[in-house]
């Protein structure tokens, strides 16, 4: 018996099991590859001011502001299963009312075929650097690092941070002038 | 057609019917063994997720699939995408860590934000809310697959379609029989 229904049938499930099997190759093919690569990353003017933060509890925190260099290569990074890499920019510091803080100060979506070859001058955050209390004045280790989220056609989703990171230390005032 | 495997069905004898039924249990009793061996592995109360807002394009679109895994041993991290529980809302958000906060004690709380969202997910949460902490995580993004989860939103959108289409599955694997 071969119907219409019967020969559909086999059709769409040979092309879903074909489609299956090259998108388990794809995966394979990238899974054991190296996304690491250096990234050179710069502050170029740090300040701290102590104001209400409305966004959140409406109580004076320490809010940050840096503007940073930063120069990377992130073109070999591309390849068949890479669709899409998450950038983004971490501050990362122990304050005595947190062992370990972690803020994104910056981010960036680079999709494949787009220019990967960053090269910013005294760039500003995209995000406030609010602190969770008032930890940033004087806080003398803070690490900021490069990390990407690769997002691939198929297969896993890694967050890998770059090799080279900056540490940097807040002034021991507040500012009080507009930054 | 139709009446020819109605036909069919009456031709069967008690022992063969049964058979089809055992069959059947069979098959929806297997499915519900991979999902429960699924939660127990990875230690997520939904292990894989259909996305169903653009909130996270380019990277997720409508109807992608997501693998999540749970392991309490792993700490949340920044830059990782969460899928978390909101009180008073049905369906959980698949969104991207930006800030954390871990305290000397362990107990860890952050901020999500949609990568197509232009601001942070404070006004997604409950009333109230600032934070998130572990209880609300149901899992955290390992796998993705693309297109696939197409079928399931197609089916919760179109109910007639659901049943139309589970009533065909059951119907084919009562009635099927292999051609000797």
């Amino acid at each position: 018996m071969h119907s219409v229904l019967t020969r559909g049938n086999t059709v769409l499930a040979y092309a879903l099991s074909v489609l299956a099997c090259l998108t388990f190759a794809c995966f394979l093919s990238t899974v054991f590859l190296d996304y690491v690569t250096n990234a050179n990353i710069n502050t170029v003017k740090v300040v701290v001011k102590n104001v209400p933060d409305y966004s959140a509890s409406r109580e004076k925190n320490d809010l940050g502001y840096l503007t940073f260099n930063l120069q990377a290569d992130l073109t070999h990074l591309f390849n068949w299963n890479v669709k899409q890499l998450f950038l983004y920019l971490t501050a990362e510091y122990k304050t005595t009312n947190n062992e370990l803080n972690q803020v994104v100060l910056w981010d960036k979506i680079i999709l494949r075929g787009e220019n990967a070859v960053l090269d910013y001058k005294n760039m500003n955050t995209k995000y406030y650097f609010w602190d969770d209390g008032n930890g940033l004045r004087a806080n003398e280790n803070v690490t900021l690092s490069l990390s990407w989220n690769i997002i691939p056609n198929a297969g896993l989703l890694p967050n890998i941070v770059a090799t080279g990171s900056h540490s940097f230390k807040f002034p021991s005032e507040y500012t009080t002038y507009r930054v | 057609m139709l009446f020819a495997m109605f036909d069919e069905v009456k031709r069967m004898n008690k022992r063969q019917f049964l058979y089809q039924v055992l069959s059947f249990g069979m098959i929806v009793s297997s499915a519900l063994m991979i999902w429960k061996g699924l939660m127990v592995v990875t230690g997520s109360e939904s292990p894989i997720v259909v996305v169903l807002s653009g909130s996270m394009e380019p990277a997720f679109h409508r109807g992608d699939l997501l693998f999540l895994t749970n392991f309490p041993e792993e700490p949340v991290k920044v830059g990782e995408i969460v899928v978390f529980k909101v009180e008073g809302r049905d369906i959980p958000i698949v969104h991207r860590v930006l800030k954390l906060h871990e305290k000397k004690n362990g107990t860890v709380k952050f901020l999500t934000k949609g990568d197509n969202n232009s601001v942070d997910d404070r006004g997604l949460y409950a009333p109230g809310q600032l934070w998130l902490t572990k209880q609300d995580v149901v899992g955290r993004a390992r796998g993705f697959l693309p297109y696939v989860g197409m079928v399931t939103i197609l089916m919760n959108e179109y109910p007639k379609f659901k049943y139309a289409v589970l009533g065909c599955l059951g119907f084919y694997v009562l009635v099927h029989r292999e051609c000797a």
